[in-house]
Parts: C-alpha cells; sequence; structure tokens
C-alpha cells in the first residue's frame, strides 16, 4: 500500500488533536501546557511538509522553517516568563496565575 | 516500498504515542523525554517525506535547543508533582470532547480533499523539476531569492526573543559579594594605606 499524502495529514491531525487535548488536561502545570503547543506546531510542520513534498513546491518547507524559528522563539519567552513568574509566586498553577484579574 | 510502509507506520505510531506520553506522563521530565522522542520519530517521517534538511533542522533545533531549554527549566523549578496531577480527571470529560470534535472536523476536511484536476500535470512538472536538484540546494534557492525579508524577519524575532529571555530572567540579587573591578581599579593610595608612627616598646 502506497503511503501518501492522506496518511501524513491524519497523523498531523491525530498530533494536533493531542496537542489540544493536552492543554485542557494539564491544567495545573503550565510547562506541560508549553509543551502541548510545541506538539500542535509540530503537527502544522508535518502537513505544511507533506503538501509541500506532494506538490513539489518548495515554499510549504520554507514556512515550516519559519514556523520553527517562531516556535523557538516562543518556548524561550515562555519558559523565561514561567521563571520569573514562578520566582515571584512559588506556583506555577494556571488558576493561580489572576494577577491581571481586576 | 514495502520497507516505507512499515517505516512510515512505525514512526508514526511512536510519535502519536510518545506525544500521548507528553500529556499523560506523571512526572514533567518524563514528559520533555517523550517530547523528545516525538520530535525524533516525526523527523524520520520528514525524511520519509523527502524533506531532508527540515528533518535535520527539527532535530537541532527542538532537540537540541527547545527540548533541553524545558529540560532545564523543569528541572530548575521546585515543584510538587502530586499537587500537579489535581483536577487531571475533572477535564477529562471536556478536554476528550473538545478533542474528538476537532478530530472530526480535521478528518472531514482531510476526507473532502482533492487535488483539482487540472493541477495535476503541473505537479508532475515541480515534482520532475525538484528532483534534479538537492533538497537543501532548492530550498536555498527559495528561501534567499522570493523570501529572503521573511528571513530576515526570523532572525530578528529570534534576537528579540534573545533579549527579552535575557532581560526576563536576569537579576541583581542584594548581599551577593561579587567582584567590582571599576571600584578596585579606582582606590588610590591615601585610601588604602596609612602609615602610622610606632613608639618604640609600645605597639599599636
Amino acid at each position: 500500500m502506497q503511503i501518501g499524502l492522506e496518511h501524513y495529514l491524519a497523523v498531523a491531525a491525530v498530533l494536533f488533536t493531542l496537542g489540544i487535548f493536552g492543554i485542557f488536561l494539564n491544567r495545573k502545570n503550565v510547562i506541560v501546557i508549553l509543551m502541548s503547543v510545541e506538539l500542535m506546531l509540530l503537527a502544522v510542520n508535518i502537513n505544511l511538509v507533506a503538501f509541500s513534498t506532494h506538490l513539489g513546491d518548495m515554499t510549504g518547507q520554507v514556512f515550516a522553517m519559519l514556523v520553527l524559528t517562531v516556535a523557538a522563539a516562543e518556548a524561550a519567552i515562555g519558559l523565561a516568563i514561567l521563571v520569573v513568574y514562578f520566582r515571584n509566586r512559588g506556583t506555577i498553577a494556571v488558576e493561580d496565575i489572576n494577577l491581571m484579574k481586576g | 516500498m514495502i520497507i516505507q510502509t512499515i517505516a512510515f507506520y512505525a514512526f508514526a505510531a511512536v510519535t502519536l504515542i510518545s506525544a500521548f506520553m507528553v500529556i499523560a506522563a506523571r512526572n514533567p521530565v518524563h514528559s520533555v523525554l517523550y517530547l523528545i522522542l516525538a520530535f525524533f520519530n516525526s523527523a524520520a517521517l520528514f525524511l520519509l517525506m523527502g524533506a531532508e534538511f527540515i528533518a535535520m533542522i527539527l532535530v537541532i533545533v527542538y532537540v537540541g535547543a527547545v527540548a533541553v531549554l524545558f529540560l532545564f527549566v523543569v528541572m530548575m523549578l521546585d515543584i510538587n508533582l502530586a499537587e500537579l496531577r489535581q483536577g487531571f480527571l475533572k477535564y477529562l470529560p471536556i478536554g476528550a470532547a473538545v478533542g474528538l470534535v476537532l478530530f472530526a472536523e480535521l478528518m472531514l476536511a482531510l476526507g473532502a480533499w482533492v487535488v483539482a484536476p487540472g493541477a495535476k500535470g503541473a505537479i508532475a512538472a515541480n515534482q520532475a523539476a525538484l528532483a534534479k536538484t538537492s533538497n537543501t540546494a532548492a530550498i536555498g534557492k527559495v528561501l534567499y531569492t522570493d523570501y529572503f525579508f521573511l528571513f530576515q524577519a526570523s532572525g530578528i524575532v529570534l534576537l528579540v526573543a534573545m533579549i527579552g529571555a535575557i532581560v526576563l530572567t536576569l537579576r541583581q540579587r542584594a548581599g551577593v559579594r561579587r567582584q567590582k573591578i571599576g571600584d578596585q581599579i579606582a582606590r588610590t593610595r591615601e585610601e588604602a594605606v596609612t602609615v602610622v608612627k610606632v613608639p618604640v616598646g609600645g605597639g599599636i
């Protein structure tokens, strides 16, 4: 059986769903939520590269690299904010992050 | 061709299982290690697709930088593991419902998608043109011409992220003794040394 575009798209769809699921499930741990966001970006990358190789258009792979760049920057900034927050409050639970609430 | 099929199913299965373990693992350190496994296996999927450059970049950037950053932060923060798991089952139904709805939508979109009949010839021509050069050369030809400004902008994004991370986490702690080179150099002989006339037999 030939492995085609649909197989990769199905894998990416399951991966994206797992990312969403992880955000809902881990309400006490911001680190796992950030990891779920990374999983979702990985699913997007799989979609981009699958279409790129299937259609023979390199633009998809260039955009996958840009998504990779933004994912790295997002992880760095998110974890830096997390470290500062933990230093000030001593917790990383999502429910406790309500300083900006009026 | 059978080898490719087996490899695809093996890599896809390990990717999805380790992605599930990322969100289900009890210990955040295990989550990070499963995340690394998922990244490695999706890099192998990229290799199967024929995108070698992206696969290697994925290993270098995600495994080498992002996952190690996660590992550092997980190990640096002193987190109560038992407290983290509270509410896991409470949010399971709503999470499963949203996930299932989204998955059904994605599958519907996937099932309805077809290549336009007129585009088949153009795709074949594109594939033939790409087969002449290596994947890396083909990316370079597009990235440094058509998308050069995007390339530069992504460099600026990384620079801003780097400065932002440093600014956020840098702190000056009070009560830490550090070497102050400016003060050391500014010391003069007058304030450092006093000449005392010691009387004989008297001491200071």
